[in-house]
């Protein structure tokens, strides 16, 4: 190929060179304009006093005193410890519903390809838009949700999103709903990625069940349940646009995630250089954690 | 799974008996279950691993059932876009209350509230609106800005996905068939750039909007949203195009086509599905997105996600109008998803795993 390739180079066109960086240049660009260049600055302010809402005030270098406040903020601390309940929770649960979920539709009963798209609509929806109209759900007067377990419970009148015990647990709840059909799609993926033959080998071996579930079933899959785990830890710790609508952070602060916490600061309070180094820090977190997923993406996809 | 499946389904579920010279006897089973072992023994089967009749139908009814309670949600914001005001709030609520177009009057409408005997002077309502407007003792003062924030949505979301989809072909075809140097970790960069908390990002994109005038401009928001979504078109179309067999460039160029001609001639009609596919992820991405949208939009420019749970009405929240809002905010997206739905799970892990 090169052969044929390399003859027609040079006298026919630009050559594959120069399109290369003519086609990726645009893109390496936008990106440094809009990432690299933006994250830089962050680091940037993240060592002064600057306040966006006061851009004529000397701006100090106040060094890493930023980074000290933050972490030794209690405050951060609590929101960290709300960031955390909210990941393993609402993860634990979209694990464990999707594969099931996932199991079920590997059955493939009569019309599972229709509601195996039905399923998913939840996943497509704004984030935001969704957690509105969750507040109206869990309203304590006139609430449907509230109404439907007082139908089955009957604990009278109860506020899900204005009590301190419940709140965190009404953002589990609309996450798990939201993103249990992403984990479900991701497994069955994985579910259907298992040879057949092996099932077969599993049974001339006699294998139970259960055995076959644990040596078969479950391995075979591993990869796409870190894989789910991995995005949704991702996504999850970023959230900001689900949690923003529906409480707010409130009642109090028991559900200011890390990312609210951060608009609060930076754009409620406007202390832009102290936001800076938590943004920062966040953002090195996340980091860390999205090389793994890329290294795993790829040996994924080597499989 | 055994949390799912009850006992005396489990030797149809996993081990599916049925290579026919397996003898009945040697189904593995771990508890005694006859009467569904033999009578699934009795029926023919599809494949040798096809699931038992029955446990098909636990699936079915499980899985049905939890999505039809995971729609109710959608479709309470449906109905509740079809009630009046005075109906959303009852309790208990009221599912089959008397239709009304209200919500969506309100939605598109501001109105003024006049006294009786005005009311009455006035001439009789010229529209079906008008009069249901009149019904609840006020008159219409003009159009909301719901039309503005819709459209503003539309335009930035279209806008942002053919700028995304032109740059990131471009790229994908650069990495999918020339040798870029440092090309996995330009790749891995691309990706990264996704992985970052907007409300981090926007804290200096907020400043730099400010200084180049681009806050609350459609123009700022359209860059944005197009760099966001170029981690994922680059990513989504390089998968596509790396499924396009070489060859047929290299025939074209043969041929005597320039490299680019056989890119533009040969590779873009190929690619053309995969295109459509990574075009209608990055539109329901701009589409939904909100955060940027909160912090970098006020008013010309903002988009219905911010804008949606802001309508009222008189006295509080016009849940009725917010759900009409809703409702014609979520159906573009809904179709797309049925358009999309062979191609849903490789645009979620951007391109990782296809079908």
């Amino acid at each position: 190929m090169n052969a044929a390739l390399s003859r027609h180079q040079g006298h026919q066109g630009l050559s594959d060179r120069t399109l290369a960086w003519l086609f990726v240049a645009p893109t390496i660009v936008l990106l440094l304009a809009f990432n690299i260049f933006p994250l830089l600055w962050t680091i940037y302010l993240s060592f002064t006093n600057y306040r966006a809402n006061r851009p004529s005030a000397d701006v100090i270098n106040v060094g890493i005193d930023n980074y000290r406040r933050v972490l030794n903020d209690e405050a951060i601390w609590e929101n960290m410890r709300a960031t955390a309940h909210f990941l393993t929770w609402s993860i634990t649960l979209q694990l464990l519903l999707g594969f099931g979920l996932a199991l079920l539709l590997n059955r493939k009963f009569r019309s599972h390809s229709f509601w195996s798209t039905a399923i998913l609509l939840p996943m497509m929806l704004a984030p935001a838009v969704v957690g509105t109209f969750w507040k109206y759900f869990f309203e304590p007067q006139y609430g449907i949700f509230n109404y439907i377990v007082n139908f089955f419970g009957g604990p009278g009148v109860f506020t899900m999103l204005g009590s301190t015990a419940l709140s965190p647990w009404a953002i589990v709840l609309v996450d798990t709903w939201m993103w249990t059909p992403y984990v479900m799609l991701l497994l069955l993926a994985g579910l259907r990625s298992i040879p057949p033959y092996l099932y077969e080998a599993a049974e001339i071996d006699r294998a139970s069940a259960w055995t076959t579930f644990w040596r078969v079933t479950l391995p075979m899959v591993m990869p796409f349940i870190v894989l789910a785990l991995l995005f949704r830890t991702i996504e999850n710790f970023k959230m900001f646009d689900l949690v923003d609508q529906l409480t707010n952070g409130g009642p109090g602060s028991v559900t200011e995630l890390a990312s609210i916490k951060l608009k609060r600061e930076a754009f409620e309070k406007w202390r832009t250089g102290y936001s800076s180094a938590l943004a920062i820090i966040l953002f090195v977190s996340i980091y860390g954690l999205s090389l793994v997923t890329v290294r795993f993406l790829e040996r994924v996809k080597q499989r | 799974m055994n949390t799912i499946v009850t006992s005396a389904s489990l030797p149809d579920l996993a081990v599916a008996p049925p290579a026919p010279k397996t003898p009945p006897a040697e189904i593995a089973a771990p508890t005694p279950a006859p009467a569904s072992a033999s009578s699934a023994l009795a029926r023919p089967r599809a494949g040798p691993l096809e699931p038992s009749v029955r446990s098909k139908w636990f699936a079915g009814v499980v899985v049905i059932g939890y999505t039809i309670i995971s729609l109710i949600p959608l479709l309470w914001i449906v109905m509740t876009s079809l009630r009046t005001p005075q109906d959303s709030i009852a309790y208990p609520p009221k599912v089959l209350a008397e239709p009304s177009l209200i919500g969506y009057v309100n939605l598109f409408t501001t109105r003024s509230r006049v006294g009786a005997d005005e009311l009455a002077a006035l001439p009789p309502p010229a529209t079906w609106y008008e009069k249901l407007v009149r019904e609840q003792q006020m008159i219409l003062a003009g159009p909301s800005r719901f039309q503005d924030r819709y459209l503003n949505s539309l335009l930035i979301g279209f806008g942002s996905t053919l700028l995304s989809i032109v740059l990131g072909t471009l790229a994908a075809y650069a990495f999918s068939r020339f040798r870029v140097p440092g090309k996995d970790d330009w790749l891995f960069f691309i990706l990264s750039t996704r992985m970052m908390p907007p409300i981090a990002v926007a804290i200096p994109v907020y400043l730099m909007f400010r200084h180049l005038g681009l806050n609350d401009t459609h123009i700022g928001l359209i860059l944005l949203y197009t760099v966001v979504n170029l981690s994922l078109s680059v990513w989504l179309l390089k998968g596509f195009m790396d499924e396009i067999p070489r060859e047929y460039e290299e025939a074209a160029m043969v041929d005597g086509y320039t490299r680019f001609q056989a890119f533009v001639k040969v590779v873009l009609p190929q690619a053309a599905t995969g295109i459509a596919t990574t075009a209608i992820f990055c539109l329901i991405f701009a589409w939904n997105e909100y955060a940027f949208a909160l912090l970098l939009t006020s008013g010309t420019a903002q988009t219905s996600p911010p804008f949606i749970p802001t309508i009222i009405g008189e006295g509080g929240l016009d849940w009725p109008a917010m759900a009409a809002g809703t409702t014609l905010f979520l159906l573009p997206v809904l179709l797309f998803t049925i358009l999309l739905r062979k191609h849903l799970l490789r645009g979620i892990t951007f391109g990782a795993i296809r079908k």
